[in-house]
């Protein structure tokens, strides 16, 4: 498949934006049985923006993917069948409940409504698992769009909603060490633990991924394709001289080289260097450390992306083999 | 349930391209707009097809043979490019079959294009929304025409009689019976999406005449006849 920025940049800025404000959640959790220190609610209240900004910055880059942007409301009609309805669904409901959760912080509208046993509950609480629900229902959607289509057989399987979701929350939880860094909060090393765990759990799961895509059997044959049993069957024209939609959309249009290098390139940037980054900053204390493992990581991220989408061989190449 | 389709008898086309090329001068002429090409007097022309004609090479040469392939959509019964459609703008008409993009509704997310694995589905460049094959729906539809032009474009234009239109669903149907009498089959069955569109295999058509049919070795005058000829006019020659 081609692979194309606006989907690329799209995926990789909610999945971080869903990520931080996953992390926001888990602190204030954390926070209630002290196992890490409380924060001000200006904390929550401005990493749920920094997260906000990020779910409208993937939201703009998914624009530039539509022919007809101005259509973009009609998406919404077809949630019964189609992932990507469900997708334009959901990214909006997420965005609300992350706006939503910034405001009653920044408001302190932090009075107990009611108790469960220990546990006093309150709009921040209840908007934060309400959000943390509907931002793992994103992740789901996202990836099922790529999952669900079965003629891409690379991506139709249920490694595809793991990587999404673990690389989303990885990167959040990265940036959400790197915001701590920035103001100098303890939390820092808390958010950097979780960010290396999700970053191992995403490694196993995108290292399974490349094990199976590697053994994988195609379904489809060029015999099948035009339906000739015979073993030496190849094109010699493809019924246009100077390319077309098929040949654009479906072709990366680089040499095999060319993707074996950027997954290497991203195999470093997402694994191994942010975390010796993370784990160089506890020991440096320093409070760059964290911003610069989560910059590297995401631009690894967008080289992940761009192989997940150049790896996918679509059985449509098949009638576009040769030109003449 | 009517399901109309194509039938393409590969046995007779002899890639001409004349499909494709009534089938563009249509379906740029129609109410939905033009269907838009790229420097299509330069370099490298490209633009939006409905039909292309393509060329395989089977067996090593010299034991070879050409096979001229047209493809267009074929109109699945199970369309996998349907339900994936955000919008509702691709839908099959329950009426006959055919499936259509709505161009007014189309947001132009592509996502269709990757859920049909016969690569059928090609964007319009100019008016950002996808196009196919529509079997020329408003052509096929259109009352006003007499009975023998209510047929798709290419169908009409193709001069071997290698497409085939009609209700494959309908048993007694011209279709139906090429289908079933001729080895008509689908493309690509392993993806259960069932394609109205059939193909008509390749065949070769051999003659076989033994030696004695080329004489007529029962033929009672001959075998009695003790006339010696002269060149002249005998029954045999004679033709009812
Ligand atoms: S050939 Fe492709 S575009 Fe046409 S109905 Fe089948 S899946 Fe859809
Ligand atoms: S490109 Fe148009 S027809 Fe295809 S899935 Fe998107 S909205 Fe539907």
């Amino acid at each position: 498949m081609h692979p194309a920025f606006s989907v690329i940049f799209l995926t990789t800025l909610i999945g971080a934006g869903q990520g931080l404000y996953l992390a926001m959640v888990t602190g204030q959790l954390y926070s209630i049985p002290r196992f890490v220190e409380a924060q001000g609610d200006r904390f929550y209240a401005v990493g749920s923006l920094v997260a906000l900004l990020f779910l409208i910055a993937g939201l703009v880059a998914s624009f530039f993917h539509l022919g007809r942007p101005e259509r973009a409301w009609r998406a919404a009609a077809k949630w019964r069948t189609s992932w990507l309805s469900r997708e334009v669904i959901v990214l909006p409901i997420v965005m609300a409940l992350v706006l939503a959760y910034g405001l009653a912080h920044w408001m302190v509208w932090t009075d107990p409504l009611f108790e469960i046993g220990a546990l006093k509950v309150d709009v921040t609480l209840l908007l934060g698992v309400v959000g943390t629900l509907a931002s793992l229902a994103l992740f789901v959607c996202t990836a099922m769009i790529y999952a669900d289509v079965k003629f891409l057989q690379e991506w139709h399987t249920p490694l595809t909603v793991f990587n999404f979701t673990f690389f989303g929350a990885a990167s959040g939880f990265m940036l959400a060490a790197a915001y701590s860094a920035y103001l100098g909060n303890p939390l820092v090393s808390f958010y950097g633990t979780w960010a290396v765990i999700l970053t191992f759990a995403a490694l196993g799961s995108r290292l399974a991924h490349l094990y199976r895509n590697a053994h994988i059997k195609r379904k489809s044959t060029v015999q099948t394709a035009i339906g000739v049993r015979h073993n030496t069957l190849v094109q010699r024209t493809q019924g246009a001289t100077g390319g077309s939609f098929n040949t654009r959309e479906f072709f990366h249009g680089r040499s095999q080289r060319f993707v074996q290098n950027v997954r290497y390139l991203f195999l470093i940037l997402v694994f191994p260097l942010p975390v010796l980054l993370i784990g160089a900053s506890y020991v440096a204390e320093s409070p760059n450390l964290p911003i610069l493992a989560f910059v590297v990581q995401y631009v690894g991220l967008l080289a992940e992306r761009w192989t997940f989408f150049a790896e996918a061989q679509h059985p449509q190449n098949i009638y576009y083999q040769s030109v003449a | 349930m009517t399901q109309l389709a194509l039938v393409i008898d590969l046995n007779v086309c002899v890639g001409c391209h004349a499909c494709v090329t009534s089938c563009k001068e249509w379906n740029t002429s129609g109410w939905a707009g033009p269907l838009v090409d790229q420097n299509p007097y330069d370099a490298s022309p490209t633009g939006t097809f409905f039909n292309r004609v393509q060329t395989f090479e089977v067996g090593t040469y010299p034991n070879t043979e050409t096979v001229h392939f047209p493809k267009s959509c074929l109109h699945c019964e199970e369309p996998p490019c349907v339900p994936v459609c955000p919008t509702g703008a691709s839908y099959k008409r329950p009426d006959n079959g055919i499936v259509l993009v709505d161009y007014d509704k189309c947001i132009g997310c592509k996502y269709c294009s990757w859920a049909c694995p016969y690569g059928a589905r090609e964007v319009d460049e100019e008016q950002k929304v996808m196009k196919k094959c529509t079997l020329c729906i408003d052509r096929i539809t259109d009352a006003k025409l007499p009975e023998r032009d209510r047929k798709p474009s290419c169908v009409l234009a193709c001069p071997t009689s290698a497409r085939l239109f009609g209700d494959v669903h309908d048993p007694d149907s011209e279709v139906s019976v090429a289908i079933r009498e001729r080895g008509g089959y689908q493309l690509m069955p392993e993806w259960g999406t069932k394609p109205a569109n059939h193909y008509l295999p390749r065949q070769k058509t051999r003659m076989h005449i033994d030696l004695d049919e080329l004489t007529r070795v029962d033929n009672p005058l001959r075998k009695e006849d003790l006339t010696t000829y002269t060149g002249e006019e005998t029954l045999d020659d004679v033709a009812w």
